[in-house]
């Protein structure tokens, strides 16, 4: 079982550099170095400051469009292709071809965070000359980047199983805007009565709540990320990712692929 | 071979094409515009990016003042805005008080003469930063500098020596305010605490300049009752700085900061030779001397 998974997140992984991915790397660099330049020439004081939220920004930026734009195409294309009915008809459960699909493309995605990361850092000191202790912070705004990209990857899954690529991407790209705005969501909840209340209380814990992920500014300031918070954003990120890849799984398993 | 040569022309004549327009209509891109100009609406739709957003407007209201400052302009409406903006994105990007208030603050064609905008800014600085003791510092600063407010000023310089880990100075400066003594000695020592705690060069330049201005306010002074002295004892004004000098029993013609000996008008006002060269002096300028000219700046 677990080499077959592997197998098919092998496959995933490499797939996804032949339709070079990987090519995003090159506009980071480009877009990280230039801005270390010449932030220093046309502001004050916050070359540092720039570097780290625009690398970690874009680290952000370029995996949730890489996650959307990838994780949609998983299923369908497999499915246009007639590529899947040659897997399942090996001995393949249809949920390990789910978990496989969304281990490549978790895979692909920290590889590419891997290398944004080692840019980052080299920009960082490039304007620094040196590093201190709080850079390390950079590490965990990183690792809740990753996190945030293995929801959306299986939300794009779980999109991708049952919807075309286009509606899939609109779904998954809608749920990133509102997931960004669930500390909003969750205000209203508070303020609203009755019916209305329950409701938005609903919504807000159904949707994923990215802004407990954004630590960015934050690490900027090299202000300290709390043990706490590292380990509950991580459970939630298991069990939401967990969630709607087995909503995925169930309507996969359940679908008339003939 | 060919599509290259018809991309490569085809993108020279679109930019020729461009610049034309762009002489034909100055104005269009140059228009004072902030079309977004609610802090939360703009973090609203940062999506939580807003630490990136606040360095780009932190640079846009660098640039907006450093292209209006250049231009020695009347007036900067959108830096105000453009502060605001920065600091409800990153409450915490303290670069943006401290030069926020002394762009601010300062009189045209120094600054955009909003001294009270300076100290909201500065309060919500502390509120959100109120271990930081260089914003109580730049508070007090505004006050005394802008308002003459020596109640504030001590107020703030009082309240930042509270911090842990503030400057000792601060205590100083509280005690110096709430006495209001020796005005230039409060401003000197303000404007050498300033130069000595910053490392940026503009900031340590435009120290230099007012300590040089406040060095000729205080030596026009001395002269100018030098001065009334010798009129005084006289009934007539002194023809010469040579004879005020020798009358006083001066060691030697007194000179300005930059050595030039300072010039004794026939009406006896004590006035510096090079008046360009002391740009925040208020005192031994000719009469309606003004540094720059102030006008509209071109909009970035």
């Amino acid at each position: 079982m677990r080499t077959r998974i592997a197998y098919i997140a092998s496959n995933t992984f490499r797939e996804a550099v032949r339709d070079r991915v990987l090519y995003n790397l090159i506009a980071f660099a480009l877009l990280l170095s230039g801005a270390a330049i010449l932030v220093g020439q046309i502001s004050i004081e916050i070359e540092k400051l720039v570097v780290i939220n625009l690398g970690l920004t874009a680290v952000s930026l370029f995996g949730v469009v890489i996650a959307i734009f990838i994780g949609i195409g998983l299923v369908s294309k497999e499915i246009e292709k007639r590529t899947l009915y040659t897997v399942l008809s090996r001995p393949v459960r249809r949920w390990e071809f789910i978990v496989g699909k969304f281990f490549g493309l978790a895979g692909t995605l920290v590889v590419n965070a891997f290398f944004m990361a080692i840019g980052v850092f080299a920009a960082l000191f490039y304007v620094s000359h040196k590093f201190v202790r709080a850079d390390a912070l950079i590490l965990v705004a990183l690792y809740f980047i990753i996190l945030e990209f293995l929801i959306i990857c299986s939300l794009s899954l779980l999109f991708s199983s049952f919807s075309s690529p286009l509606l899939s991407a609109v779904f998954a790209f809608s749920l990133f805007v509102i997931g960004s705005f669930a500390e909003d969501l969750r205000n209203f909840a508070g303020m609203a009565h009755g019916f209305t209340r329950w409701l938005a209380t609903g919504t807000a814990y159904l949707v994923p709540n990215f802004s407990a992920f954004n630590v960015i500014t934050s690490v900027a300031h090299e202000q300290p990320v709390a043990g706490q918070l590292i380990l509950n954003n991580t459970l939630y990120a298991v069990f939401y990712a967990t969630m709607a890849l087995s909503g995925a799984v169930l309507i996969f398993e359940n679908r008339d692929l003939k | 071979m060919i599509a290259g040569a018809c991309l490569v022309l085809s993108l020279a004549a679109s930019s020729v094409v461009l610049h034309h327009v762009d002489q034909l209509r100055p104005q269009a891109t140059l228009d004072e515009v902030l079309f977004l100009s609610s802090p939360k609406v703009i973090k609203r739709a940062s999506l939580g990016y807003d630490g990136l957003m606040a360095c780009i407007y932190w640079t846009r209201a660098v640039q907006y003042f450093g292209n209006r400052h250049h231009y020695y302009a009347a007036s900067y409406n959108l830096l105000a805005p453009l502060l605001e903006i920065t600091t409800h994105l990153d409450p915490h990007l303290v670069v943006a008080y401290e030069f926020g208030s002394s762009f601010l603050a300062p009189k045209p064609p120094f600054g955009a003469g909003q001294p009270k905008s300076a100290i909201e800014l500065m309060n919500y600085g502390i509120e959100n930063n109120p271990d930081n003791w260089r914003l109580y510092y730049d508070l007090g600063f505004v006050y005394y500098t802008e308002l003459k407010d020596y109640k504030n000023a001590a107020e703030s310089f009082a309240r930042g020596s509270q911090v842990p880990n503030a400057h000792p100075f601060l205590k100083v400066l509280a005690a110096q305010m709430a006495s209001h003594a020796g005005d230039y000695e409060t401003a000197r020592s303000l404007w050498l605490a300033s130069y000595q705690n910053t490392q940026d060069k503009l900031i340590k330049q435009n120290a230099v300049d007012h300590l040089r201005a406040l060095r000729v306010e205080e030596d026009v002074d001395h002269l100018q009752a030098a001065v009334t002295r010798f009129g005084e004892r006289t009934g007539r004004l002194p023809a010469s700085m040579e004879e005020l000098a020798a009358a006083e029993r001066f060691a030697r013609i007194p000179v300005d900061p930059d050595g030039h000996p300072y010039k004794l008008t026939p009406e006896g006002r004590i006035e510096v030779r090079e008046p360009h060269d002391f740009q925040f002096a208020t005192k031994g300028l000719p009469p309606g001397f003004k540094p720059w000219p102030t006008f509209d700046a071109p909009q970035p």
